[in-house]
Protein backbone atom coordinates (compact mmCIF):
# COMPACT_ATOMS: atom_id res chain seq x y z
CA UNK A 1 0.00 0.00 0.00
CA UNK A 2 2.77 2.31 0.81
CA UNK A 3 4.48 2.52 -2.27
CA UNK A 4 1.22 4.03 -4.25
CA UNK A 5 0.25 6.85 -2.44
CA UNK A 6 -1.64 7.55 -5.32
CA UNK A 7 -3.05 4.48 -6.89
CA UNK A 8 -5.88 2.77 -8.33
CA UNK A 9 -6.32 -0.54 -6.52
CA UNK A 10 -8.88 -3.17 -7.26
CA UNK A 11 -10.62 -5.07 -4.87
CA UNK A 12 -13.03 -8.42 -5.17
CA UNK A 13 -16.03 -7.76 -2.56
CA UNK A 14 -16.81 -10.86 -0.33
CA UNK A 15 -18.97 -9.49 1.37
CA UNK A 16 -21.84 -11.31 -0.73
CA UNK A 17 -21.46 -14.25 -3.27
CA UNK A 18 -22.42 -11.30 -5.94
CA UNK A 19 -18.74 -10.50 -5.85
CA UNK A 20 -18.45 -7.37 -7.31
CA UNK A 21 -15.25 -5.87 -8.97
CA UNK A 22 -14.65 -2.52 -6.97
CA UNK A 23 -12.15 0.10 -7.51
CA UNK A 24 -10.19 2.12 -5.25
CA UNK A 25 -8.72 5.55 -6.20
CA UNK A 26 -6.03 6.31 -3.49
CA UNK A 27 -4.81 9.71 -2.85
CA UNK A 28 -2.09 11.02 -0.45
CA UNK A 29 -2.72 7.51 0.84
CA UNK A 30 -6.34 8.32 1.71
CA UNK A 31 -9.72 7.07 -0.24
CA UNK A 32 -10.47 9.36 -2.79
CA UNK A 33 -13.34 7.45 -4.44
CA UNK A 34 -15.11 3.96 -4.39
CA UNK A 35 -16.44 2.22 -7.69
CA UNK A 36 -17.99 -0.63 -8.58
CA UNK A 37 -19.66 -1.78 -5.45
CA UNK A 38 -23.58 -2.62 -5.68
CA UNK A 39 -24.14 -1.59 -2.25
CA UNK A 40 -22.79 0.05 0.86
CA UNK A 41 -21.86 -3.29 2.33
CA UNK A 42 -19.11 -3.21 -0.75
CA UNK A 43 -17.70 0.55 0.61
CA UNK A 44 -17.40 -0.75 3.85
CA UNK A 45 -15.61 -3.86 2.81
CA UNK A 46 -12.56 -1.96 0.82
CA UNK A 47 -12.14 0.45 3.60
CA UNK A 48 -11.66 -1.74 6.05
CA UNK A 49 -8.78 -4.30 3.61
CA UNK A 50 -7.06 -1.11 3.84
CA UNK A 51 -7.31 -0.65 7.01
CA UNK A 52 -8.62 -3.50 9.34
CA UNK A 53 -9.09 -6.39 7.01
CA UNK A 54 -11.76 -9.06 8.84
CA UNK A 55 -12.83 -12.17 8.76
CA UNK A 56 -15.83 -14.12 10.10
CA UNK A 57 -13.96 -17.66 10.96
CA UNK A 58 -16.47 -20.86 10.54
CA UNK A 59 -15.05 -24.21 11.90
CA UNK A 60 -15.79 -27.10 14.27
CA UNK A 61 -16.37 -27.80 18.03
CA UNK A 62 -15.90 -31.70 19.53
CA UNK A 63 -19.59 -32.89 20.96
CA UNK A 64 -19.87 -35.55 23.86
CA UNK A 65 -22.67 -37.79 23.63
CA UNK A 66 -24.26 -36.08 20.06
CA UNK A 67 -25.63 -37.85 17.23
CA UNK A 68 -22.89 -36.13 15.17
CA UNK A 69 -19.26 -35.86 16.85
CA UNK A 70 -18.75 -32.27 16.07
CA UNK A 71 -20.95 -29.15 15.58
CA UNK A 72 -20.59 -26.32 13.28
CA UNK A 73 -19.40 -22.59 15.41
CA UNK A 74 -18.68 -19.52 13.79
CA UNK A 75 -17.67 -16.47 15.21
CA UNK A 76 -20.27 -13.90 15.95
CA UNK A 77 -18.67 -11.17 14.29
CA UNK A 78 -15.80 -10.74 12.20
CA UNK A 79 -12.49 -10.77 13.83
CA UNK A 80 -9.09 -9.19 12.81
CA UNK A 81 -7.44 -11.47 9.82
CA UNK A 82 -4.34 -11.86 11.85
CA UNK A 83 -6.49 -13.79 14.65
CA UNK A 84 -7.76 -16.35 12.46
CA UNK A 85 -5.18 -18.83 13.51
CA UNK A 86 -5.28 -18.48 16.84
CA UNK A 87 -8.61 -18.83 17.28
CA UNK A 88 -9.11 -22.18 15.24
CA UNK A 89 -6.09 -23.37 18.20
CA UNK A 90 -8.71 -22.10 20.85
CA UNK A 91 -11.85 -24.22 19.43
CA UNK A 92 -9.50 -27.02 19.15
CA UNK A 93 -9.60 -27.24 22.62
CA UNK A 94 -13.40 -26.97 23.08
CA UNK A 95 -16.37 -30.09 24.06
CA UNK A 96 -19.36 -29.35 24.52
CA UNK A 97 -21.92 -31.80 25.95
CA UNK A 98 -25.21 -32.67 23.60
CA UNK A 99 -27.64 -31.66 22.66
CA UNK A 100 -26.63 -28.23 21.41
CA UNK A 101 -28.61 -25.69 19.51
CA UNK A 102 -28.47 -22.82 16.99
CA UNK A 103 -26.97 -19.81 18.63
CA UNK A 104 -25.34 -21.37 21.81
CA UNK A 105 -21.95 -19.79 22.84
CA UNK A 106 -18.92 -22.10 22.33
CA UNK A 107 -16.70 -19.76 23.42
CA UNK A 108 -16.57 -16.01 25.02
CA UNK A 109 -14.08 -13.39 23.89
CA UNK A 110 -12.41 -15.76 21.79
CA UNK A 111 -8.54 -14.64 21.25
CA UNK A 112 -9.40 -11.29 23.81
CA UNK A 113 -11.13 -10.40 20.11
CA UNK A 114 -14.56 -9.49 21.99
CA UNK A 115 -16.22 -11.79 19.66
CA UNK A 116 -18.17 -15.05 20.36
CA UNK A 117 -18.11 -18.06 19.38
CA UNK A 118 -21.56 -19.22 18.48
CA UNK A 119 -23.11 -23.11 17.37
CA UNK A 120 -24.22 -22.98 13.91
CA UNK A 121 -26.69 -26.18 13.64
CA UNK A 122 -29.00 -28.01 16.28
CA UNK A 123 -27.41 -31.30 17.14
CA UNK A 124 -29.13 -33.90 19.40
CA UNK A 125 -28.70 -36.73 22.12
CA UNK A 126 -26.81 -39.37 19.87
CA UNK B 1 -51.09 -44.00 -0.01
CA UNK B 2 -52.74 -40.85 -2.22
CA UNK B 3 -51.36 -37.32 -1.44
CA UNK B 4 -52.19 -34.25 -3.76
CA UNK B 5 -48.59 -32.85 -3.49
CA UNK B 6 -45.25 -34.65 -3.22
CA UNK B 7 -42.02 -33.20 -2.99
CA UNK B 8 -38.90 -35.45 -3.79
CA UNK B 9 -35.88 -33.91 -1.53
CA UNK B 10 -35.49 -31.95 1.79
CA UNK B 11 -32.82 -29.49 0.73
CA UNK B 12 -33.39 -25.48 0.60
CA UNK B 13 -35.30 -26.41 -2.88
CA UNK B 14 -38.05 -28.67 -1.42
CA UNK B 15 -38.51 -26.59 2.16
CA UNK B 16 -39.24 -23.63 0.05
CA UNK B 17 -41.51 -25.32 -2.32
CA UNK B 18 -43.31 -27.21 0.90
CA UNK B 19 -43.79 -23.96 2.46
CA UNK B 20 -44.87 -21.82 -0.48
CA UNK B 21 -47.37 -24.90 -1.43
CA UNK B 22 -48.88 -24.51 1.88
CA UNK B 23 -49.10 -20.79 2.31
CA UNK B 24 -50.76 -21.15 -1.08
CA UNK B 25 -53.61 -23.41 0.25
CA UNK B 26 -52.33 -27.06 -0.07
CA UNK B 27 -52.74 -29.10 3.07
CA UNK B 28 -52.42 -32.52 1.38
CA UNK B 29 -48.57 -32.74 1.02
CA UNK B 30 -45.69 -34.50 1.61
CA UNK B 31 -42.29 -33.87 1.59
CA UNK B 32 -39.79 -37.30 0.96
CA UNK B 33 -35.86 -37.03 2.13
CA UNK B 34 -33.31 -39.92 1.57
CA UNK B 35 -31.24 -38.67 4.30
CA UNK B 36 -31.32 -38.68 7.90
CA UNK B 37 -32.07 -34.87 8.24
CA UNK B 38 -33.59 -31.90 6.44
CA UNK B 39 -31.16 -29.07 5.02
CA UNK B 40 -29.82 -30.96 2.15
CA UNK B 41 -26.62 -30.31 1.21
CA UNK B 42 -26.60 -27.00 3.11
CA UNK B 43 -26.23 -29.08 6.37
CA UNK B 44 -22.02 -30.09 5.46
CA UNK B 45 -21.53 -25.97 4.01
CA UNK B 46 -20.49 -24.70 7.73
CA UNK B 47 -18.83 -21.62 6.26
CA UNK B 48 -21.20 -18.17 5.99
CA UNK B 49 -22.44 -16.77 3.07
CA UNK B 50 -25.52 -17.61 2.69
CA UNK B 51 -28.78 -15.60 2.77
CA UNK B 52 -27.98 -12.33 2.36
CA UNK B 53 -30.68 -11.73 -0.07
CA UNK B 54 -33.00 -13.21 1.87
CA UNK B 55 -32.89 -12.55 5.31
CA UNK B 56 -29.96 -9.74 5.06
CA UNK B 57 -27.82 -11.38 6.91
CA UNK B 58 -24.91 -13.57 6.48
CA UNK B 59 -25.74 -17.12 7.47
CA UNK B 60 -23.78 -20.57 7.41
CA UNK B 61 -25.29 -23.54 5.67
CA UNK B 62 -26.89 -25.40 8.46
CA UNK B 63 -28.15 -21.88 9.90
CA UNK B 64 -29.81 -20.84 6.72
CA UNK B 65 -31.97 -24.26 6.40
CA UNK B 66 -32.31 -24.13 9.78
CA UNK B 67 -34.85 -20.57 9.20
CA UNK B 68 -36.62 -23.49 6.77
CA UNK B 69 -36.54 -26.46 8.84
CA UNK B 70 -38.39 -24.45 11.81
CA UNK B 71 -41.21 -22.74 9.28
CA UNK B 72 -41.77 -27.01 8.23
CA UNK B 73 -42.02 -27.71 12.12
CA UNK B 74 -44.47 -24.38 12.58
CA UNK B 75 -46.94 -25.12 9.91
CA UNK B 76 -46.34 -28.84 10.71
CA UNK B 77 -45.62 -29.90 7.28
CA UNK B 78 -45.39 -33.61 7.21
CA UNK B 79 -42.11 -35.30 6.21
CA UNK B 80 -40.69 -38.37 6.26
CA UNK B 81 -36.50 -38.66 6.61
CA UNK B 82 -34.57 -41.77 5.75
CA UNK B 83 -37.03 -42.25 2.73
CA UNK B 84 -35.42 -42.88 -0.51
CA UNK B 85 -37.44 -42.06 -3.73
CA UNK B 86 -36.39 -45.32 -5.79
CA UNK B 87 -39.14 -45.02 -8.91
CA UNK B 88 -41.47 -42.18 -10.50
CA UNK B 89 -44.09 -42.83 -12.98
CA UNK B 90 -46.82 -40.81 -14.60
CA UNK B 91 -50.17 -42.57 -15.77
CA UNK B 92 -51.87 -39.48 -17.36
CA UNK B 93 -52.36 -37.19 -14.92
CA UNK B 94 -51.74 -39.30 -11.67
CA UNK B 95 -48.27 -39.84 -10.60
CA UNK B 96 -46.76 -42.64 -9.21
CA UNK B 97 -44.07 -42.46 -6.23
CA UNK B 98 -41.99 -45.75 -5.26
CA UNK B 99 -40.21 -44.97 -2.10
CA UNK B 100 -38.37 -47.45 0.14
CA UNK B 101 -37.39 -46.74 4.12
CA UNK B 102 -36.26 -48.94 6.73
CA UNK B 103 -39.75 -48.72 9.11
CA UNK B 104 -41.94 -49.52 5.98
CA UNK B 105 -40.28 -51.40 3.42
CA UNK B 106 -41.39 -50.08 -0.14
CA UNK B 107 -44.63 -49.03 -1.07
CA UNK B 108 -46.22 -46.40 -3.45
CA UNK B 109 -47.70 -43.07 -3.14
CA UNK B 110 -50.22 -41.61 -5.62
CA UNK B 111 -49.74 -38.11 -6.36
CA UNK B 112 -51.82 -35.29 -7.96
CA UNK B 113 -48.48 -33.29 -8.42
CA UNK B 114 -45.29 -34.03 -7.64
CA UNK B 115 -42.24 -31.03 -7.09
CA UNK B 116 -38.53 -32.62 -8.07
CA UNK B 117 -36.11 -30.98 -5.81
CA UNK B 118 -33.26 -33.57 -5.43
CA UNK B 119 -30.16 -31.66 -5.85
CA UNK B 120 -27.13 -32.51 -7.54
CA UNK B 121 -23.83 -34.58 -7.28
CA UNK B 122 -20.47 -34.31 -8.03
CA UNK B 123 -19.45 -34.87 -12.00
CA UNK B 124 -17.14 -37.42 -11.89
CA UNK B 125 -15.13 -36.07 -15.15
CA UNK B 126 -11.48 -35.12 -14.52
CA UNK B 127 -10.87 -38.45 -12.48
CA UNK B 128 -11.26 -40.59 -15.39
CA UNK B 129 -9.07 -40.08 -17.51
CA UNK B 130 -5.87 -39.84 -15.02
CA UNK B 131 -3.75 -42.92 -15.73
CA UNK B 132 -2.27 -45.01 -13.14
CA UNK B 133 -2.77 -46.96 -10.03
CA UNK B 134 -5.89 -45.73 -7.91
CA UNK B 135 -4.28 -45.75 -4.46
CA UNK B 136 -5.96 -44.76 -1.21
CA UNK B 137 -6.21 -41.07 -0.33
CA UNK B 138 -8.41 -39.57 -3.56
CA UNK B 139 -11.70 -38.00 -2.96
CA UNK B 140 -14.29 -36.25 -4.70
CA UNK B 141 -14.52 -32.71 -2.74
CA UNK B 142 -18.25 -32.94 -1.72
CA UNK B 143 -16.89 -36.35 0.35
CA UNK B 144 -14.45 -34.77 1.81
CA UNK B 145 -16.35 -31.75 3.19
CA UNK B 146 -18.49 -34.45 4.46
CA UNK B 147 -16.12 -36.02 6.62
CA UNK B 148 -14.05 -32.96 7.96
CA UNK B 149 -17.54 -31.09 8.81
CA UNK B 150 -19.76 -33.68 9.87
CA UNK B 151 -17.48 -36.19 10.68
CA UNK B 152 -14.72 -34.21 11.88
CA UNK B 153 -11.99 -36.45 10.06
CA UNK B 154 -9.05 -35.14 8.08
CA UNK B 155 -8.68 -36.68 4.50
CA UNK B 156 -4.79 -36.24 4.74
CA UNK B 157 -2.08 -33.52 5.03
CA UNK B 158 -0.73 -32.66 2.33
CA UNK B 159 -3.02 -32.20 -0.51
CA UNK B 160 -3.35 -30.92 -4.11
CA UNK B 161 -7.10 -30.10 -5.50
CA UNK B 162 -8.13 -30.56 -9.15
CA UNK B 163 -10.50 -28.69 -10.25
CA UNK B 164 -11.42 -24.63 -8.74
CA UNK B 165 -15.26 -25.37 -8.23
CA UNK B 166 -16.38 -23.88 -4.93
CA UNK B 167 -16.28 -26.88 -2.76
CA UNK B 168 -12.50 -27.42 -3.68
CA UNK B 169 -12.01 -23.91 -2.75
CA UNK B 170 -13.98 -23.82 0.00
CA UNK B 171 -12.61 -27.16 1.30
CA UNK B 172 -8.92 -25.50 0.34
CA UNK B 173 -9.41 -22.72 3.05
CA UNK B 174 -11.12 -25.68 5.51
CA UNK B 175 -8.47 -27.99 5.33
CA UNK B 176 -5.48 -25.03 5.62
CA UNK B 177 -7.17 -23.79 8.61
CA UNK B 178 -7.37 -27.89 9.73
CA UNK B 179 -3.89 -27.77 9.78
CA UNK B 180 -3.42 -29.32 6.44
CA UNK B 181 -1.02 -27.76 3.46
CA UNK B 182 -2.89 -27.48 0.23
CA UNK B 183 -0.23 -27.27 -1.92
CA UNK B 184 -1.85 -26.35 -5.44
CA UNK B 185 -5.38 -26.08 -6.80
CA UNK B 186 -5.39 -27.01 -10.75
CA UNK B 187 -7.87 -25.89 -13.51
CA UNK B 188 -8.28 -27.48 -16.36
CA UNK B 189 -10.45 -24.29 -18.21
CA UNK B 190 -8.81 -21.24 -18.67
CA UNK B 191 -10.98 -19.34 -16.12
CA UNK B 192 -11.85 -21.08 -13.02
CA UNK B 193 -15.45 -22.61 -12.03
CA UNK B 194 -16.03 -21.24 -8.42
CA UNK B 195 -17.19 -17.86 -6.99
CA UNK B 196 -14.65 -14.58 -7.52
CA UNK B 197 -15.18 -14.12 -3.34
CA UNK B 198 -14.07 -17.31 -2.89
CA UNK B 199 -10.74 -17.25 -4.59
CA UNK B 200 -10.25 -14.01 -2.84
CA UNK B 201 -11.20 -15.36 1.07
CA UNK B 202 -10.01 -19.24 0.24
CA UNK B 203 -6.83 -18.87 -1.69
CA UNK B 204 -5.43 -15.90 -1.82
CA UNK B 205 -5.89 -15.44 1.87
CA UNK B 206 -3.74 -18.06 3.05
CA UNK B 207 -1.53 -18.05 -0.30
CA UNK B 208 -2.53 -21.43 -1.96
CA UNK B 209 -1.54 -21.16 -5.56
CA UNK B 210 -4.27 -21.46 -8.37
CA UNK B 211 -3.06 -22.57 -11.64
CA UNK B 212 -5.30 -22.01 -14.57
CA UNK B 213 -5.43 -24.04 -17.22
CA UNK B 214 -3.36 -27.19 -16.07
CA UNK B 215 -4.33 -30.68 -15.07
CA UNK B 216 -3.01 -33.80 -13.50
CA UNK B 217 -1.42 -36.01 -16.00
CA UNK B 218 -0.12 -38.71 -13.22
CA UNK B 219 -0.84 -40.34 -10.01
CA UNK B 220 1.81 -41.95 -7.97
CA UNK B 221 1.87 -43.99 -5.29
CA UNK B 222 0.89 -47.83 -3.99
CA UNK B 223 -1.38 -47.74 -0.92
CA UNK B 224 -1.48 -44.23 -0.22
CA UNK B 225 -0.95 -41.69 -2.65
CA UNK B 226 2.44 -40.19 -2.60
CA UNK B 227 2.74 -37.34 -5.43
CA UNK B 228 0.54 -36.33 -8.52
CA UNK B 229 2.37 -34.94 -11.88
CA UNK B 230 0.61 -31.67 -13.02
CA UNK B 231 0.80 -30.40 -16.18
CA UNK B 232 -0.27 -27.09 -18.49
CA UNK B 233 -2.47 -28.04 -20.94
CA UNK B 234 -2.87 -26.20 -24.62
CA UNK B 235 -6.04 -24.41 -26.14
CA UNK B 236 -7.64 -27.82 -26.95
CA UNK B 237 -7.33 -29.00 -23.31
CA UNK B 238 -4.14 -31.17 -23.94
CA UNK B 239 -1.46 -31.62 -22.13
CA UNK B 240 1.95 -29.81 -23.36
CA UNK B 241 4.79 -32.41 -23.30
CA UNK B 242 7.95 -30.41 -21.07
CA UNK B 243 5.48 -29.11 -18.61
CA UNK B 244 4.54 -31.54 -16.03
CA UNK B 245 5.63 -31.00 -12.69
CA UNK B 246 5.56 -33.39 -9.49
CA UNK B 247 3.87 -32.38 -6.05
CA UNK B 248 4.61 -34.92 -3.22
CA UNK B 249 1.09 -35.00 -1.63
CA UNK B 250 -0.88 -37.68 0.22
CA UNK B 251 -4.07 -36.77 -0.96
CA UNK B 252 -6.00 -35.60 -4.33
CA UNK B 253 -9.34 -33.74 -4.08
CA UNK B 254 -11.46 -33.68 -7.34
CA UNK B 255 -13.70 -30.21 -7.73
CA UNK B 256 -14.86 -30.89 -11.08
CA UNK B 257 -18.61 -28.76 -10.79
CA UNK B 258 -22.35 -30.51 -10.30
CA UNK B 259 -24.73 -32.45 -12.17
CA UNK B 260 -28.12 -32.53 -11.34
CA UNK B 261 -29.72 -36.02 -10.10
CA UNK B 262 -32.06 -36.67 -12.29
CA UNK B 263 -32.13 -40.69 -13.05
CA UNK B 264 -35.52 -40.19 -11.18
CA UNK B 265 -36.83 -37.81 -13.82
CA UNK B 266 -35.11 -39.77 -16.61
CA UNK B 267 -37.72 -42.21 -15.62
CA UNK B 268 -40.24 -40.53 -15.79
CA UNK B 269 -39.37 -39.29 -19.28
CA UNK B 270 -39.59 -35.70 -18.95
CA UNK B 271 -37.70 -33.76 -21.40
CA UNK B 272 -34.40 -32.96 -20.76
CA UNK B 273 -31.72 -30.05 -21.30
CA UNK B 274 -29.19 -31.68 -22.54
CA UNK B 275 -26.70 -28.10 -21.59
CA UNK B 276 -28.06 -28.00 -18.15
CA UNK B 277 -28.58 -32.07 -17.58
CA UNK B 278 -31.65 -31.11 -15.80
CA UNK B 279 -35.52 -31.00 -17.45
CA UNK B 280 -36.74 -28.71 -19.70
CA UNK B 281 -39.17 -26.51 -18.15
CA UNK B 282 -41.62 -23.65 -18.64
CA UNK B 283 -42.67 -20.35 -17.07
CA UNK B 284 -44.02 -21.83 -14.23
CA UNK B 285 -41.56 -24.43 -14.03
CA UNK B 286 -43.50 -27.75 -14.49
CA UNK B 287 -41.17 -30.09 -16.54
CA UNK B 288 -42.99 -31.63 -19.93
CA UNK B 289 -45.28 -33.87 -17.73
CA UNK B 290 -48.31 -32.05 -16.66
CA UNK B 291 -48.15 -31.68 -13.11
CA UNK B 292 -44.33 -32.36 -12.39
CA UNK B 293 -42.56 -29.13 -11.42
CA UNK B 294 -38.98 -28.74 -10.71
CA UNK B 295 -36.93 -26.34 -8.42
CA UNK B 296 -33.32 -26.32 -7.24
CA UNK B 297 -30.33 -27.93 -8.29
CA UNK B 298 -31.95 -30.24 -10.05
CA UNK B 299 -32.63 -27.98 -12.37
CA UNK B 300 -29.92 -26.48 -13.07
CA UNK B 301 -26.88 -26.35 -10.81
CA UNK B 302 -27.26 -23.05 -8.48
CA UNK B 303 -24.39 -21.16 -6.75
CA UNK B 304 -26.41 -19.27 -4.75
CA UNK B 305 -28.91 -20.37 -2.53
CA UNK B 306 -31.08 -17.85 -2.04
CA UNK B 307 -32.41 -18.37 -5.80
CA UNK B 308 -32.96 -21.55 -5.14
CA UNK B 309 -35.31 -20.55 -2.48
CA UNK B 310 -37.05 -17.94 -4.42
CA UNK B 311 -37.41 -20.68 -7.31
CA UNK B 312 -38.46 -23.01 -5.54
CA UNK B 313 -41.13 -20.75 -3.85
CA UNK B 314 -42.19 -20.36 -7.23
CA UNK B 315 -42.53 -24.36 -8.07
CA UNK B 316 -44.36 -24.36 -4.47
CA UNK B 317 -47.20 -21.58 -5.61
CA UNK B 318 -47.72 -23.14 -9.15
CA UNK B 319 -47.78 -26.69 -8.12
CA UNK B 320 -50.71 -25.05 -5.79
CA UNK B 321 -52.33 -23.30 -8.49
CA UNK B 322 -51.91 -26.35 -10.71
CA UNK B 323 -54.11 -28.71 -8.05
CA UNK B 324 -56.66 -26.28 -7.32
CA UNK B 325 -57.10 -25.91 -11.42
CA UNK B 326 -57.01 -21.77 -10.87
CA UNK B 327 -54.37 -21.84 -13.68
CA UNK B 328 -55.03 -18.63 -16.32
CA UNK B 329 -55.67 -20.61 -19.82
CA UNK B 330 -52.33 -22.18 -21.30
CA UNK B 331 -51.91 -20.10 -24.38
CA UNK B 332 -48.98 -20.85 -26.11
CA UNK B 333 -45.36 -20.88 -25.01
CA UNK B 334 -42.76 -18.80 -26.93
CA UNK B 335 -39.70 -20.80 -26.71
CA UNK B 336 -36.34 -18.60 -25.18
CA UNK B 337 -33.16 -19.54 -27.01
CA UNK B 338 -30.20 -19.44 -25.70
CA UNK B 339 -27.41 -17.97 -28.19
CA UNK B 340 -23.93 -16.10 -28.85
CA UNK B 341 -22.47 -16.93 -25.70
CA UNK B 342 -25.49 -17.77 -23.67
CA UNK B 343 -25.34 -21.65 -23.05
CA UNK B 344 -28.81 -21.99 -21.61
CA UNK B 345 -31.68 -20.45 -20.00
CA UNK B 346 -34.78 -21.55 -17.43
CA UNK B 347 -36.88 -21.17 -17.89
CA UNK B 348 -36.97 -22.36 -21.29
CA UNK B 349 -40.48 -21.19 -22.66
CA UNK B 350 -43.01 -18.28 -21.35
CA UNK B 351 -46.38 -18.19 -22.19
CA UNK B 352 -47.36 -14.58 -21.59
CA UNK B 353 -51.12 -15.17 -21.13
CA UNK B 354 -49.93 -17.19 -17.67
CA UNK B 355 -47.11 -15.46 -16.79
CA UNK B 356 -46.88 -12.76 -13.78
CA UNK B 357 -46.14 -9.22 -14.48
CA UNK B 358 -42.40 -9.97 -14.97
CA UNK B 359 -40.44 -13.34 -15.16
CA UNK B 360 -36.69 -14.21 -13.52
CA UNK B 361 -34.85 -15.85 -16.79
CA UNK B 362 -31.45 -17.14 -15.22
CA UNK B 363 -28.49 -18.43 -17.24
CA UNK B 364 -25.11 -19.13 -17.63
CA UNK B 365 -22.43 -18.03 -20.35
CA UNK B 366 -20.18 -20.29 -22.03
CA UNK B 367 -17.05 -18.13 -21.43
CA UNK B 368 -15.30 -14.86 -20.10
CA UNK B 369 -16.58 -11.82 -21.58
CA UNK B 370 -15.62 -8.38 -19.99
CA UNK B 371 -17.37 -5.22 -21.12
CA UNK B 372 -20.15 -7.06 -22.64
CA UNK B 373 -24.05 -6.39 -22.83
CA UNK B 374 -26.70 -8.85 -22.25
CA UNK B 375 -29.09 -8.82 -25.24
CA UNK B 376 -32.80 -9.88 -24.78
CA UNK B 377 -34.89 -9.87 -28.17
CA UNK B 378 -38.21 -10.50 -29.86
CA UNK B 379 -39.77 -9.99 -33.00
CA UNK B 380 -36.80 -8.21 -33.94
CA UNK B 381 -37.34 -5.42 -31.51
CA UNK B 382 -34.51 -5.49 -28.41
CA UNK B 383 -36.21 -5.83 -25.33
CA UNK B 384 -33.29 -5.12 -22.97
CA UNK B 385 -29.55 -4.28 -23.23
CA UNK B 386 -27.92 -4.53 -20.06
CA UNK B 387 -24.39 -3.64 -19.52
CA UNK B 388 -22.25 -5.90 -17.57
CA UNK B 389 -18.32 -5.19 -16.89
CA UNK B 390 -17.73 -8.85 -16.66
CA UNK B 391 -19.68 -11.79 -17.22
CA UNK B 392 -18.14 -15.57 -15.92
CA UNK B 393 -19.32 -19.00 -16.73
CA UNK B 394 -19.15 -19.69 -12.78
CA UNK B 395 -21.44 -16.75 -12.15
CA UNK B 396 -25.48 -17.69 -12.39
CA UNK B 397 -26.75 -14.24 -14.47
CA UNK B 398 -30.41 -13.36 -14.97
CA UNK B 399 -32.81 -11.20 -16.83
CA UNK B 400 -36.38 -9.90 -16.29
CA UNK B 401 -39.05 -10.15 -18.50
CA UNK B 402 -41.96 -8.11 -18.27
CA UNK B 403 -45.69 -8.74 -19.63
CA UNK B 404 -46.91 -5.82 -20.53
CA UNK B 405 -43.68 -5.37 -22.96
CA UNK B 406 -44.39 -9.20 -24.38
CA UNK B 407 -47.71 -8.32 -25.03
CA UNK B 408 -46.93 -5.30 -27.26
CA UNK B 409 -45.07 -7.86 -30.01
CA UNK B 410 -47.72 -9.39 -32.41
CA UNK B 411 -47.27 -12.63 -33.01
CA UNK B 412 -43.72 -13.68 -31.21
CA UNK B 413 -42.19 -16.29 -32.69
CA UNK B 414 -38.89 -16.84 -29.80
CA UNK B 415 -37.49 -14.59 -27.18
CA UNK B 416 -33.84 -14.99 -27.42
CA UNK B 417 -31.19 -14.15 -25.39
CA UNK B 418 -27.65 -13.79 -26.52
CA UNK B 419 -24.33 -11.68 -24.90
CA UNK B 420 -22.95 -8.90 -27.25
CA UNK B 421 -19.20 -8.72 -26.31
CA UNK B 422 -17.02 -6.15 -26.37
CA UNK B 423 -13.60 -8.02 -25.88
CA UNK B 424 -13.22 -11.52 -24.66
CA UNK B 425 -10.66 -12.06 -21.85
CA UNK B 426 -8.87 -15.30 -21.19
CA UNK B 427 -8.27 -15.00 -17.31
C1 LIG C 1 -19.79 -26.73 -1.34
C2 LIG C 1 -20.92 -25.83 -1.65
C3 LIG C 1 -20.79 -24.51 -1.28
C4 LIG C 1 -21.83 -23.63 -1.49
N1 LIG C 1 -21.68 -22.33 -1.07
C5 LIG C 1 -22.72 -21.47 -1.15
C6 LIG C 1 -22.63 -20.14 -0.59
O1 LIG C 1 -21.59 -19.73 -0.06
N2 LIG C 1 -23.72 -19.33 -0.66
C7 LIG C 1 -24.88 -19.78 -1.24
O2 LIG C 1 -25.86 -19.04 -1.25
N3 LIG C 1 -24.98 -21.03 -1.79
C8 LIG C 1 -23.94 -21.88 -1.77
N4 LIG C 1 -24.05 -23.17 -2.30
C9 LIG C 1 -25.24 -23.52 -3.09
C10 LIG C 1 -26.42 -24.08 -2.31
O3 LIG C 1 -25.99 -24.75 -1.19
C11 LIG C 1 -27.17 -25.03 -3.19
O4 LIG C 1 -27.47 -24.36 -4.36
C12 LIG C 1 -28.46 -25.55 -2.53
O5 LIG C 1 -28.14 -26.29 -1.39
C13 LIG C 1 -29.26 -26.41 -3.48
O6 LIG C 1 -30.44 -26.85 -2.87
P1 LIG C 1 -31.29 -28.09 -3.38
O7 LIG C 1 -32.40 -28.26 -2.43
O8 LIG C 1 -31.60 -27.93 -4.81
O9 LIG C 1 -30.30 -29.35 -3.31
P2 LIG C 1 -29.71 -30.17 -2.06
O10 LIG C 1 -29.29 -29.28 -0.96
O11 LIG C 1 -28.68 -31.06 -2.64
O12 LIG C 1 -30.93 -31.04 -1.56
C14 LIG C 1 -31.46 -32.13 -2.27
C15 LIG C 1 -32.02 -33.13 -1.28
O13 LIG C 1 -32.73 -34.14 -1.98
C16 LIG C 1 -32.45 -35.39 -1.39
N5 LIG C 1 -32.69 -36.45 -2.39
C17 LIG C 1 -32.05 -36.63 -3.58
N6 LIG C 1 -32.53 -37.70 -4.23
C18 LIG C 1 -33.52 -38.22 -3.45
C19 LIG C 1 -34.40 -39.33 -3.59
N7 LIG C 1 -34.36 -40.13 -4.66
N8 LIG C 1 -35.28 -39.57 -2.60
C20 LIG C 1 -35.33 -38.76 -1.49
N9 LIG C 1 -34.52 -37.69 -1.31
C21 LIG C 1 -33.63 -37.42 -2.29
C22 LIG C 1 -31.01 -35.27 -0.96
O14 LIG C 1 -30.68 -36.18 0.08
C23 LIG C 1 -30.92 -33.81 -0.49
O15 LIG C 1 -31.18 -33.67 0.88
C24 LIG C 1 -23.01 -24.08 -2.12
C25 LIG C 1 -23.13 -25.41 -2.52
C26 LIG C 1 -22.10 -26.29 -2.29
C27 LIG C 1 -22.25 -27.71 -2.73
S1 LIG D 1 -20.78 -4.66 -2.99
FE1 LIG D 1 -22.66 -5.41 -2.04
S2 LIG D 1 -23.62 -6.58 -3.70
FE2 LIG D 1 -21.48 -6.31 -4.30
S3 LIG D 1 -20.42 -8.16 -3.51
FE3 LIG D 1 -20.25 -6.56 -1.94
S4 LIG D 1 -21.96 -6.97 -0.57
FE4 LIG D 1 -22.40 -8.03 -2.48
Amino acid sequence: MGEHRNATREFVCIRCPLGCNITVDMEDGKIREITGNTCPRGADYVTKELTDPRRTVTSLVRIEGGELPVAPVKTAADIPKDKIGDCIKALKGIRLAAPVRIGDVAAENVCGTGVDVVVTANVGKG
Amino acid sequence: MEKDLVIIGGGPAGLAAAIAAREAGVEDLLVLERDSRLGGILNQCIHNGFGLHTFKEELTGPEYAGRYIEKVLEQKIPYKLNTMVIDLEAEESRKKVTVMNREEGLYQIEARAVILAMGCRERARGALNIPGYRPAGIYSAGTAQRYVNMEGRMPGKEIVILGSGDIGLIMARRMTLEGAKVKLVAELQPYSGGLKRNIVQCLDDFGIPLKLSHTVVDIKGKERVESVTVARVDENLKPVPGSEEEIPCDTLLLSCGLLPENELSETLGVKMNPVTGGPEVDESLETSREGVFACGNVLHVHDLVDYVSQEAAQAGKNAAAYLSGSRSGQGRGIPIRAVQGVRYTVPSSVDVSRMEETQVVRFRVGNVFRNAAIEVSCGGKILKSQKKQILAPGEMEQVILKRAELEQIEDPEEITVSVRAESRGRD
